[in-house]
């Protein structure tokens, strides 16, 4: 779903309902590419890079830019995959359960770990991932990379790598998945 | 799940729910930091009212891989050793502010009767013959890691059944996971009564052990000999016990389960323990993300149990402020510290004081 931030979907009540599709499967493939190769540019190659996508969402973009890095570097650049619901801040406020385990079987002491999300909104996920990051290990760099930046950020965090940026009111939700980036509303 | 007193209470979904849980949590144990975030600023107590050195290090452990703040208390330093009643001692500690606390006691029912004296969340560590339900978690935590699960499964639960507070508990949770439950041993030793239990009772371990997935052996307590329960030792471990022999009559991808401490040589024969099918350890390592499932279940997510439906799903910001609004303080708690003051010696607060390490 598109944020886990503060999910209303089942079993919480509520089902996603798209209004209007804003990346097709071409465009969303196109927009990973795109990240691959900044990713690349940016760290001027793929030494000592390891991906991390943020359970659940986070995942599949993870597994994608991977493969898109294979394709342009011939690099295998090792996935990780990160639940940070014990790292929240709102387990007071709200009933906030683990998506999936954490599979972390890399060592990112010394690593650029780029964190992969879908969606980006609140920040407070990657806030509690840049905490789980580091109770793993002393990386020297993390970067964010998001399918979905729809702002609405509640704290000093900044993507950089960005699939799209698509600019949301606080009611709406934004449902991406590789093979599309959907424009909707939670309804009850 | 606000609190946990028996396994009858929990839903299968709630069972679910925990497997989940422990499941993430058993992967927390195997990093260089097993420790997460996710109850900082609670405050568990453990209050033992009865001996037990794996339970409780297990629920410590547990706790403080959570964050949690752990105040031991044991019944060798409180004031129920200078005559203080349970009510007393639990109001008391109710009015330190906690959030929740772990009861191990003799009498049946106390864990009960405590919930009612407390606000904090109650999780029942074994009362009298009744139950322990995290025992039962554990062991079904790990029949689910070894077989998948319980669906279909016959299980014979094997010794003292009437004095168990294991058997009772592993009984209602068991069946209500849709296994076929056996209870075996002397007639001595069953409950007066178990019509009303959803099991088959059999006399003879021989008519049960080669059909079995899983073999539960409970442990046989020497006192129960003073009570002629049972004629001797070696006449049960001939009888009743499992015997290299007997194991050697059990299925190849069976288990061999016991809650420990285990009688080598009594229900169980020392080889039969070095058995790849006995899974005693494994029990024994499930215990901490079982009992990091179990509190963080009561302490995070249970507490929003009633509210659940209709506050996540209303506006973001709502959930916020109900959230802000609802979360419980110190300030909330029945009893002042003045109170408590007045309820105990000088002397017998100390000691509480000091029985706690955080």
């Amino acid at each position: 779903m598109a944020e886990r931030e503060r999910r209303r979907t089942p079993p919480y009540g509520g089902v996603f309902v798209a209004r209007s599709e804003i990346l097709d499967t071409a465009a969303v493939r196109r927009a990973i590419r795109r990240m691959a190769h900044e990713i690349v540019e940016a760290n001027e190659g793929l030494m000592d890079t390891v991906l991390v996508g943020l359970q659940t969402g986070g995942v599949p973009f993870a597994e994608a830019i991977a493969e898109a890095l294979m394709e342009i570097e011939g690099v295998e650049v090792p996935v990780g995959k990160l639940d940070v619901a014990f790292y929240r801040d709102d387990i007071n406020l709200r009933p906030v359960l683990p998506e999936a385990v954490t599979e972390m079987n890399i060592d990112i002491a010394r690593k650029i770990v780029v964190l992969v999300d879908d969606v980006l909104f609140t920040g407070r996920t990657v806030r509690a991932a840049l905490d789980a990051i580091v109770d793993q290990g002393r990386p020297r760099s993390v970067q964010l990379a998001v399918m979905v930046d729809r702002g609405h950020r509640e704290l000093p965090i900044r993507p950089d790598y960005i699939g799209k940026n698509v600019p949301t009111k606080r009611s709406e939700a934004v449902n991406a998945t590789v093979s599309s980036v959907e424009l909707g509303e939670i309804q009850r | 799940m606000k609190q946990l007193i028996s396994t009858a209470d929990l839903t299968v979904a709630d069972v679910d729910d925990l497997m989940r849980l422990a499941d993430s949590f058993a992967e927390v144990q195997t990093r260089d930091v097993p420790k997460v975030p996710a109850l900082r600023g609670r405050t568990v107590v453990l209050a033992f009212f009865e001996d037990s050195t794996r339970t409780r290090t297990s629920f410590d452990l547990a706790a403080r891989r959570l964050s949690a703040d752990v105040l031991n208390f044991s019944v060798a330093s409180s004031a129920t050793k200078k005559g203080e009643s349970l009510r007393d001692t639990v109001e008391t500690i109710n009015a330190m502010g906690i959030d929740a606390v772990v009861v191990r006691h003799r009498s049946s029912g106390a864990p009960v009767q405590i919930s009612r004296w407390t606000d904090a969340a109650v999780i029942n560590a074994g009362d009298g013959w009744h139950q322990h339900p995290t025992q039962a978690l554990l062991d079904y935590y790990t029949i689910r890691q070894r077989i998948g699960g319980l669906d279909g499964a016959k299980v014979a639960i094997c010794g003292d059944i009437n004095h168990s507070r294991v058997a009772r508990s592993n009984v209602d949770l068991f069946t209500k996971l849709g296994a076929e439950v056996t209870l075996v041993g002397p007639k001595t030793l069953m409950p007066p009564q178990t019509s009303d239990w959803p099991v088959t009772v059999s006399h003879s371990i021989d008519d049960v052990v080669a059909e079995v997935d899983v073999m539960y052996l409970l442990r046989i307590q020497t006192e129960r000999l003073s009570s002629g329960l049972f004629p001797t030792v070696r006449e049960y471990r001939s009888r009743w016990g499992l015997t290299l022999q007997r194991a050697s009559a059990l299925r190849p991808e069976a288990l061999i389960m016991h809650p420990g401490p285990m009688n080598r040589g009594v229900e169980i024969d020392a080889e039969v323990v070095d058995d790849s099918r006995c899974v005693v350890l494994n029990q024994v390592a499930a215990g901490i993300p079982i009992r990091m499932a179990v509190l963080y279940q009561v302490l995070g997510p249970g507490r929003f149990e009633d509210t659940a439906g209709d506050q996540v799903g209303v506006s973001t910001d709502a959930v916020v402020e109900q959230g802000g609004q609802a979360e419980p303080t110190n300030g909330a708690k029945p009893l002042s510290v003045d109170a408590t003051e007045v309820n105990l010696e000088a002397d017998s607060q100390s000691a509480i004081k000091e029985a706690s390490c955080q």
